[in-house]
């Protein structure tokens, strides 16, 4: 079996921590989160020279031809360090168009995808529900009217993928006024959001109803982002307790606080394992795929939320402020809870599609 | 990672399941039961499929260590409902010692039956005085010309009344500091002066028990490391047994266990199964246990290839042991009234009710080092917090 990191995935996890690390002295995610718009374009800069934007890409077309693994485990590693943009949708709207897009599509986008030059994002339903079978834009005559929520980072985006009724996708421009976007008071300042309108916006329908596969592939990186936020913050909040003291020792001295973390570690560590196993999931095509991502990703967004909410009470009051980082990963464990469904919803989802038997 | 087995690992799994289809007759009806099981394991162990690090004159299996092929043997074994490695003091605790630690002629003599649960060994770790805090354990063992003298108390000793033998942690340096001043000693259960007392669970069974040692004499060789060394040999123990607790596969057949409960209890004449509020609890339980498994199974696999599978080892009996509670929990919500009675007259360890693993699962937390030491291990050793009782 194999069922560990190779060499060169550990490598692609370094390449892209220190590619974050690097910028803006390690206060990368400090000065995208309180920024107007959020933009990070030196980060992006840094992505396309890896290499990361087009890991899922096929070589044909310019990428690294990797898997949703590989793609996870850059997320892993955004979410550890918190990093600012819509690499998640991006990364996204081009498996959808690998997947599920015609040899023309895919000549189109995918070369500009891999280096950058055209950068997208998704909108995969939102308020009237998640899941592809709730999804209920249509395309008529080509053109695709309504709205469609909750897209990351769309105000950099030239192209959005939209799930249809039917668990149909479509490529549509970001092409003013036909395509209008709002943006959100989101709190995760780090993944801005946006509201999208389409008044007779062009449509291009990808051939293959392939939202099924990329609504599993989101689950999926949200479960590496919140597996890799965890993880984080528990780093954080473990430092934190070895050096800040009360009643004359640090305060990871006292039992309570020992066990409390212990306890965290216990809740978050084996989430490795499942975070690999629901990637894997999807690139093997297992029989169980659907149902073990929903409760992958039910488990770790609860997981990451409750690890985030014991961290700021083992901070104390700095741990309740906007001036001390720890609010970042906070913000971005309610992303990732609410994100794509909350968990009572994605174990719902995970019944219905047999979990039970 | 592709989680594919290769070739070689399916084929191999091909090969165990056709000596399984030639080998085990599950259900085979009247006969000795022991006794089909018994060689089986025989045969198994022969073909290598069974106590795979012991070299073969001790009885073992004798084959290069492979943590993916020990893990495909086991499930083809469960999938066969057919018996596996005997899972006893004697050959989960004492043999990996044995094998570690001691001397030729006392592998010679203990080992292949030991494994093979012809004899039957028994832990005397724990006294009245020392739980927790083992290393403050105060029965002795005295030299006397060819014979160690023992005297004291051991307690909560499983399987004691069945035993017939006993390894045992005893104060030989009694001058010397407290871990260092023990040694781990091999006894004869038939030897003069051992009394063995059960002591009643609040399952109604008696499995562990009560061992007075009063100038028990045991052969000065019988033990087993150095002099004083008792404390190091014993980790060998220990850490198998953290492992041993509630691993993936017997949570999943306990979840098994959980949904037959909520497809056969119904509430306002519906299924269980089909309450929203039981589905919830079922689905969030088995977002635990996935991550159990999966967590398990990447260990094994880095470890097949030497890399470190670092703070995940230390969690894994903790992990267990809270998610048997949480099914335990879920169960007596279940079955209601059900739990106002004692488990069925003949349920035990092996075949066990809901009431049963009721209480059952609270064992779990204690035996083997206790959730709270867990903890303790954990937040010294994986999160590098203060040590317990060392000042800052
Ligand atoms: C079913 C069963 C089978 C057993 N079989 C065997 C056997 O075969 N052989 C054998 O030798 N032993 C056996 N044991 C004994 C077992 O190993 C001990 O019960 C266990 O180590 C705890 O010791 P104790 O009972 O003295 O509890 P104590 O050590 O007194 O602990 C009581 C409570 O205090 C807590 N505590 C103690 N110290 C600390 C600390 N430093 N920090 C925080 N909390 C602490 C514990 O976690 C526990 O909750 C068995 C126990 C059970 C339940």
């Amino acid at each position: 079996m194999n069922f560990h990191l190779s060499d060169d995935q550990i490598a692609l996890q370094d390449a892209v921590r220190s590619c974050v690390r690097g910028i803006g002295k390690g206060q990368l995610h400090r000065a995208a989160f309180d920024s107007a718009d959020g933009h990070a374009p030196e980060f992006r800069d840094g992505l396309v020279a890896l290499g990361a934007l087009g890991v899922g890409i096929d070589q044909d077309y310019g990428g690294l031809g990797l898997k949703l693994v590989d793609l996870a485990l850059v997320c892993e590693v955004l979410g550890q360090e918190a990093a600012p943009g819509g690499y998640t949708g991006h990364v996204l709207a081009a498996l959808a168009v690998q997947v599920a897009g015609s040899p023309e599509q895919k000549q189109r986008w995918l070369p500009r995808l891999a280096d950058g030059s055209s950068i997208a994002t998704v909108a995969l339903g939102g308020a009237q529900g998640w899941e592809p079978e709730d999804w209920t834009l249509r395309v008529e005559d080509s053109k695709l009217n309504g709205a469609g929520g909750f897209a990351v980072g769309a105000d950099a985006a030239d192209l959005v993928v939209v799930g249809l009724a039917g668990g149909g996708l479509t490529i549509v421009e970001m092409a003013p006024p036909s395509v209008t976007i709002t943006p959100l008071d989101g709190s995760d300042r780090s993944r801005r959001l946006f509201d999208l309108h389409f008044t007779d916006a062009v449509a291009d329908p990808l051939p293959i109803a392939a939202g099924p596969r990329i609504y599993d592939a989101l689950l999926v990186l949200l479960c590496a982002d919140a597996f890799g936020g965890a993880s984080r913050v528990m780093e954080l909040t473990a430092d934190y307790a070895r050096t800040r003291v009360q009643f004359g020792r640090p305060i990871g001295g006292f039992q309570g606080v020992k066990h409390q973390l212990a306890n965290l570690l216990c809740e978050v560590e084996p989430c490795r394992g499942l975070l690999w196993y629901a990637a894997l999931c999807f690139d093997l095509d297992l029989a169980d795929r659907s149902r073990t991502i929903a409760l992958a990703k039910a488990h770790l967004a609860d997981r990451y939320m409750h690890m985030a909410r014991s961290a700021i009470e083992l901070h104390g009051g700095i741990g309740y402020t906007w001036e001390y980082d720890l609010q970042i990963w906070v913000k971005r464990a309610m992303f990732d809870f609410a994100y794509g469904g909350t968990p009572g919803v994605l174990r719902q989802r995970a019944v219905r599609l047999g979990c039970l038997d | 990672m592709d989680l594919n087995l290769g070739i070689e690992y399916e084929a191999f799994r091909e090969e165990v399941a056709a000596f399984l289809a030639e080998s085990w007759r599950p259900r085979t009806p009247g006969g000795d039961r022991l006794r089909q099981e018994r060689a089986f394991r025989t045969l198994a162990t022969q073909r290598g499929y069974l106590y795979r690090r012991y070299p073969r004159r001790y009885g073992g299996g004798e084959q290069p260590d492979d943590a993916l092929k020990e893990q495909i043997i086991r499930e083809e074994l469960a999938k066969a409902g057919a018996p596996g490695e005997i899972n006893s003091g004697g050959s989960k605790l004492l043999a990996p010692t044995l094998l570690s630690w001691g001397q030729d002629w006392q592998k010679e003599r203990f080992l292949r039956a030991a494994l093979h649960g012809e004899e039957i060994w028994c832990q005397g770790y724990s006294e009245p005085g020392a739980g927790s805090d083992l290393a403050s354990i105060r029965t002795r063992a005295e030299l006397d010309g060819d014979a160690w003298v023992i005297n004291g108390q051991k307690i909560w000793t499983s399987n004691a009344a069945q035993a017939d033998f006993m390894f045992a942690l005893v104060r030989t340096e009694p001058d010397a500091p407290k871990h260092r001043g023990i040694s781990y000693i091999l006894l004869d259960m038939r030897a003069e002066g051992v009394t063995v007392r059960p002591l009643r669970q609040m399952t109604g069974e008696s499995e562990f028990n009560e061992v007075f040692l009063d100038n028990v004499r045991t052969p000065a060789d019988w033990i087993v490391g150095e002099r004083g060394q008792g404390w190091q040999v014993s980790r060998t123990t220990l850490s198998f047994e953290r492992a041993a607790v509630n691993p993936p596969p017997f949570i999943d057949a306990l979840l098994q266990r959980l949904k037959d409960v909520a497809r056969r209890r119904t509430r306002d004449g519906r299924p269980l199964i089909e309450c929203t509020d039981i589905q919830q609890r079922i689905a969030e339980i088995e977002g635990y246990a996935m991550a159990h498994r999966y967590s398990v199974m990447r260990q094994v696999s880095m470890d097949s290839v030497g890399q470190d599978p670092g703070a995940a080892a230390l969690c894994n009996k903790l992990v267990g042991t809270d998610i048997g509670q949480m099914i335990a929990r879920l169960s007596q919500e279940m079955i209601g009234e059900e739990g106002l009675l004692m488990p069925a007259p003949g349920t035990s360890r092996e075949n066990m009710d809901d009431v049963f693993w009721v209480m059952r699962s609270s064992s779990v937390a204690i035996a083997g080092g206790t959730s709270n030491i867990q903890r303790n291990i954990i937040a010294e050793r994986a999160l590098d917090l203060p040590r317990e009782g060392k000042p800052a």
